[in-house]
């Protein structure tokens, strides 16, 4: 049962014929061929599968396609405008907030969705954000210090 | 989509080579042509990876060692220099520091310095990336190919300039006249149209420390923009043509036998595939979600053992089962310490079985053409899985070609492969390239877990404070960390069992390395024993390890860790929550300090900071020195506060993190690292040692809480 979902994706319109209920994330990976979103667990628990939906993160294995059509859909394929960083992906580089690398789309995405709706976080908001992201490298230090310098850096021009 | 054949590396626009397989150095030498290639054969070399690799890989019989080469780098025409190692990326950094290292010693720019890892095509063979080896063990062999290739440079720079070697003067990838900087050479034109290739048999004289301009100096992460930008290939996002997902039936517990499986309902779905190859029956099809569901339409019986054991009586099992004792260390006589002693102290530890539950599950590509098959894995130990994957193909281990993409997280978990096998099979009972990625509930059901042990310790002071006597027995931990460093006359060390494994029928599923195997346990059992006495001497428990140390490497690192600390004298328990530990782990010395906040209410454990000094002999990326530390303190606050797998019988209970809880956010503890500088030392381990002290530093630290 294939039907034609339609939304945009990374700032292009995207058409896709699949069923509908199939998970976001193996459309994604699969059919639309975006890797850089992961699978973690399957159950919503760890945030390496997160993208943005209408610049809000949620974890794409618990949403289906379906929940998406006619939406924007940002991947951290796409969070990068013209070959130009965001400051989130700048401030994780240059604050090493990373390891294997495996949860850090999940990680830069949900950041994303938290300086969304709280441009100016405390320490303590952004723990608060990110409690529910697993890391198991032990990045987490740094990856709040990243979040806190982006953060200041998107003050005022963004 | 494009498949990728190797992971190439280059951050410059480097050599890009679509490579067919090759095996030996005669093909290597073929495929790139020119240039300057140093091979390096090192006995001494060999033999430390040997050792390590003795205890270490449980599964597989060693492959024969390389007799040609064990390491090695080209200099192409072009300038470029590539580091071939068979090392992994698995967020450690070696992909940082290798080349950190290499640009040192051959005297070029970081930026030129390519590196190939994993790839047992490309790469010298190599025993895995475990035991923090890579630095210590691979890094001497990496820059004394440097540093030979160099002299070739220089030879060559000789004759070209006309100038004795002497006079000449290599930086930044260019020779040049020290009489007259106008008269230079790069590498490149050096290199070009040559065809030299060099035997390294002989430990060449290295640069000294104190002229290092990028070793030893921090530098961020060569792979961090393209880990930003989702650029960065893990196993799972290879791509092949025609490749499918598999999905495996797999039962309710380990020692399962599947009596029998009904698949009508899940052939029934378009385009699956049923595949059964001996006992490995799977479910395959062109999109991984729908293969999962049709897995879930298979109807399946199996007989499970009944369950004789679960995490509360496990404890008492595997005393029952234990293998006899070996002794790791004695002295004096244990009975004329115990008549010495004014106190004894009898304990028992317990440490249960934690998972490694890296962030990305295991994961392989398998493609079977023929009699070859090119298998991309997320794999620690990509020679040893060659090795397994070629015995369940029946191919000649030539014929196999494993290729790692960055891994996602392996702290020891990935080294059994079992991932890369059931993709091999099945792709070859398929006749298509096949993608296993494990579940999270077939992580935590297949994971060799850090195994359940026990740590008995007998101990005494006498009536001015002064440790007695030590006996100390570790079982299925292992004797590495077992052994004290402390001054006690009469003691005596023995683990019963090598570690990790165990004898058949000990533990009810699979057990393996967990960062810093053993350790973990070993050091959690006697800093708390040391805090246990202090305590009952009514000493302070920094004051109480110095007076009991001497050895002057651990010295300086406690009263590091003591002074950034800022750590002032107080009858333990002190009521602060102040806890106290060491240990030494990978040739690396800790200590770190803690302090706890305890909610008595609520029950809950809350560390505000962890102090933790670290000497390491030479560091060469202070940077990724740290960040390990930072790491291994991260991640041991999982054991120390919270992670046991629960399980009954082979039935693992734990599926997924809603049960078993991962270090989050609000657990992280103001972290302060300091390294002391040894240059003088070779480079000891980095990604393992920091973690060893946390179970007893939390526990001390709560001890120290609430006197209890």
């Amino acid at each position: 049962m294939s039907d034609t979902i339609s939304f945009r994706l990374n700032d292009q319109p995207v058409h896709v014929t699949v069923d509908k209920s199939r998970p976001l994330l193996w459309v994604l990976r699969t059919d639309l061929a975006l890797t850089g979103t992961k699978f973690g667990c399957g159950e919503g628990y760890c945030g390496c599968c997160t993208v943005l939906v209408d610049q809000r993160a949620m974890r794409s294995c618990s949403l289906t396609v379906k929940d998406v059509e006619g939406k924007d859909v940002t991947t951290i394929e796409g969070l990068a405008k013209n070959g130009q960083l965001h400051p989130l992906q700048q401030a994780f580089m240059e604050h090493d907030a990373l390891q294997c690398g495996f949860c850090t789309p999940g990680m830069i995405l949900t950041a994303f969705g938290l300086l969304r709706s709280n441009p100016q976080p405390s320490h303590e908001q952004i723990i608060r954000g990110m409690e529910d992201s697993f890391c198991r490298c032990g990045a987490h230090p740094r990856i709040v210090d990243a979040i806190q310098s982006a953060a200041a850096a998107m003050k005022g021009g963004r | 989509m494009k498949p990728i054949d190797f992971l190439a590396l280059d951050f410059q626009g480097g050599p890009s080579v679509a490579a067919p397989s090759f095996q030996s150095r005669r093909d290597f030498l073929k495929r790139f042509g020119g240039g300057i290639v140093v091979f390096v054969t090192f006995g001494d070399l060999l033999l430390a990876q040997e050792s390590t690799h003795d205890v270490r890989t449980p599964v597989v019989p060693r492959p024969g060692l390389p007799t040609d080469f064990n390491a090695f780098l080209r200099i192409g025409g072009d300038g470029r220099v590539t580091c071939f190692t068979g090392k992994i990326e698995m967020g450690q950094g070696p992909i940082t520091s290798l080349p950190q290292m290499l640009a040192e010693d051959l005297e070029v720019p970081l930026d030129s310095v390519d590196i190939i890892m994993g790839d047992t095509d490309l790469c010298p063979w190599d025993a895995g990336t475990f035991g923090s080896l890579t630095t210590r063990a691979f890094g001497p062999a990496l820059r004394a190919a440097a540093t030979e290739a160099k002299g070739v440079l220089l030879e060559l720079a000789a004759d070209s300039l006309q100038v004795p070697v002497a006079q000449l003067m290599a930086q930044d990838g260019v020779i040049f006249d020290q009489q007259n900087h106008e008269r230079r050479i790069t590498y490149g034109q050096l290199t070009k149209g040559q065809k030299i290739e060099r035997h390294l048999t002989v430990r060449p004289s290295l640069k000294d420390v104190a002229q290092f301009k990028i070793a030893g100096k921090p530098l961020l992460r060569r792979d961090a923009r393209d880990k930003v930008t989702g650029k960065a290939q893990y196993t799972g996002d290879v791509r092949l043509p025609g490749m499918l997902y598999a999905k495996i039936l797999r039962p309710p517990a380990h020692g399962a036998k599947l009596k029998s499986a009904d698949t009508t309902a899940a052939r029934e779905i378009p385009g699956v595939q049923v595949v059964q190859d001996g006992d490995l029956m799977a479910v395959l099809h062109e999109l991984p979600d729908v293969a999962e569901a049709a897995l879930g339409k298979i109807k399946a019986e199996f007989d499970v053992p009944p369950a004789d054991v679960d995490d509360q009586t496990i404890f008492d099992h595997l005393l029952r089962v234990a293998p006899g004792a070996s002794v790791v260390s004695q002295g004096g006589n244990l009975e004329t310490g115990k008549q010495l002693s004014a106190r004894q102290f009898e304990t028992t530890y317990l440490n249960s079985y934690v998972a490694h539950a890296a962030m990305e599950t295991h994961t392989a590509l398998a493609h079977v053409e023929g009699d070859k098959a090119t298998v991309w894995a997320s794999t620690q130990n990509p020679f040893g899985a060659r090795d397994q994957i070629a015995r369940a193909l029946g191919f000649p281990a030539e014929n196999v070609r494993v290729i790692t993409p960055f891994v996602g997280g392996g702290f020891g978990g990935k080294t059994f492969n079992l991932q890369t096998i059931e993709a091999a099979r099945l792709a070859k009972a398929a006749g298509k390239p096949v993608q296993v990625m494990w579940s999270r509930e077939e992580e935590f059901f297949h994971d060799t877990f850090r195994p359940a042990a026990i740590v008995k310790i007998n101990s005494g002071i006498d009536a001015t404070g002064k440790m007695t006597f030590w006996d100390y027995e570790v079982f299925y931990a292992g004797d590495r960390g077992a052994q004290h460093f402390y001054t006690i006359p009469h003691h005596r060390t023995a683990a019963h069992g090598s570690g990790w494994q165990g004898p058949p029928g000990s533990h009810p599923f699979g057990t393996g390395a967990w960062r810093a195997p053993g350790n973990n346990t070993n050091t959690f059992a006697r800093e708390s024993q040391i805090d246990l006495m202090a305590a009952a001497a009514g000493a302070d428990s920094v004051e109480f390890r110095l007076r009991h140390l001497s050895d002057p490497r651990m010295i300086p690192v406690l009263k590091a860790a003591a002074e950034r600390f800022g750590w002032t004298p107080a009858k333990a328990p002190s009521k602060r929550g102040y806890g106290v530990a060491c240990g030494i782990d990978a040739g690396t010395y800790v200590a770190a300090i803690a302090e706890v906040a305890i909610d008595p209410a609520k029950g809950t454990v809350q560390v505000k900071r962890v102090v933790c000094a670290q000497e390491m002999g030479l560091v060469v990326n202070p940077a990724g020195a740290t960040i390990q530390m930072e790491g291994c303190i991260t991640m041991g606050l999982g054991y120390a506060l919270a992670e046991e797998v629960h399980f009954k019988g082979g039935k693992i209970l734990d599926t997924n993190f809603d049960t078993y809880p991962l270090p989050r956010f609000s657990w992280v503890p103001k972290i302060e690292t300091v390294i002391l500088e040894a240059n003088d030392m070779p480079p000891q381990g980095g990604g393992e040692p920091a973690i060893v002290v946390m179970g007893a530093l939390i526990a001390n630290a709560i001890h120290d809480a609430t006197g209890a």
